[in-house]
């Protein structure tokens, strides 16, 4: 049953790019086209439960072990960066279908405050590890939902006679923002 | 003249939100009231001048290969910095920032200016481009905070300007933050144009 909050609270209720806005930048600057938003919401998943692993086995047996617990954010964010890197010499040798469509995303994930949020998150809400792989895997869903709601809406809009003013940018922002309206409603499931 | 013109080009026409669109994240995150904005806009600038000071005065000693991880590490230390004292003497701020705090490590702003600026140029021009890019970004979020504090309840920096019967909630909510800023900067590029 708990799962099941932690579920719908990420991908549904508190969807981590509408609501909580993380992860926006790559939210607009690949959603042009389903197909790239695809595959840039298969390697932030992928990266996001590793990291959320990893960051929370530092947590809880180095820094609070030694009582560094104010090195937090650059511990997180190296671990981060390193993983990122060792994912991609990996991804290079023993799956090269596998790098080749998640090749050119994996090096913007650092700066992607989703992954780095979702792991500070995890550690804030006091979650053991299984919770926090869940949780990961929600938010890394509740993204990659998100991400291709908006590319599918993007690529009609396209074709659409936007205002010049408005072109680019700014109506993207609004069409986030009523994206994000669609969301208010599941506010009030659990 | 150059330093003073080093200065303002962060503030108009390089502005780091509503020209160049990066740091999205907080921008969005924490305008739903005007004193958060500028909050959170002091202490990135804090993070970015400091960073920029650092990086200018070991750019020629850090490697080609680990510039990035060690601009990372530099940066990450001042935010730890920020966050520490923060919470110690602004707890209710640092608590309605909350999660934010911690990510302007990942605010590309501050990574950019470190990679496009500081590891190119001396410390003085470092420090006055990060405090000008610093300051426009904090003049961005304090607009995005005032209009949606005014709109969404009926209040400027905590004071009542109308009675809250009368407001607009959604714009201190989620949706409010892209539909406002995506209006901003419709109007700014308007104006630029022009």
């Amino acid at each position: 049953m708990n799962y099941f909050v932690i579920i719908v609270a990420a991908i549904l209720v508190n969807n981590i790019v509408l609501m909580q806005f993380l992860g926006i930048c790559p939210f607009l600057g690949v959603s042009k086209r389903i197909s790239t938003a695809v595959g840039m919401a298969g390697a932030v998943a992928f990266v996001m439960v590793l990291a959320t692993i990893v960051t929370y086995l530092i947590q809880n047996y180095v820094l609070n072990r030694l009582g560094l617990a104010y090195l937090q954010t650059i511990a997180f964010i190296l671990v981060i960066a390193s993983l990122v890197q060792l994912v991609e010499i990996i991804l290079k040798k023993v799956s090269p279908a596998l790098y080749q469509a998640l090749g050119i995303f994996l090096p913007l994930i650092t700066t992607n405050c989703a992954i780095l949020g979702v792991a500070i998150l995890t550690i804030q809400k006091d979650f053991n590890l299984m919770e926090g792989v869940v949780f990961a895997i929600s938010n890394a869903i509740g993204f990659g939902l998100a991400l291709t709601l908006f590319a599918g809406i993007r690529e009609h809009l396209d074709l659409q006679d936007i205002p010049k003013g408005l072109k680019g940018t700014p109506i993207a922002l609004i069409t986030a923002g009523i994206l994000a309206m669609a969301f208010m409603g599941f506010s009030g499931l659990v | 003249m150059n330093q003073w013109k080093n200065f303002t080009k962060g503030i108009i026409k390089e502005n780091p939100i509503f020209v160049l669109v990066l740091g999205m994240c907080p921008t969005l995150g924490v305008t739903s009231s005007a004193i958060n904005g500028l909050g959170m806009g002091l202490a990135t600038t804090f993070v970015l001048m400091m960073s920029n000071i650092v990086i200018s005065l070991v750019k020629d000693v850090i490697p080609e290969k680990v510039r990035i991880p060690s601009f990372i590490v530099i940066i990450a230390a001042f935010v730890t910095v920020v966050q520490l004292t923060m919470q110690a003497y602004v707890p209710a701020l640092y608590k309605s920032l909350g999660l934010f705090i911690p990510l302007i490590v990942v605010n590309c702003i501050v990574l950019g200016r470190a990679e496009a600026f500081a590891s190119k140029n001396n410390i003085i021009s470092s420090a006055i481009d990060g405090l000008g890019i610093g300051l426009g970004f904090s003049f961005a979020l304090v607009l995005l905070g005032s209009i949606r504090e005014i709109l969404g309840s009926g209040k400027l920096f905590n004071m009542t300007l109308y009675s809250e019967n009368h407001v607009t909630l959604l714009f201190v909510l989620a949706p409010g933050a892209f539909i406002v800023l995506g209006y901003l900067i419709a109007l700014i590029n308007r104006i630029r144009k022009n």
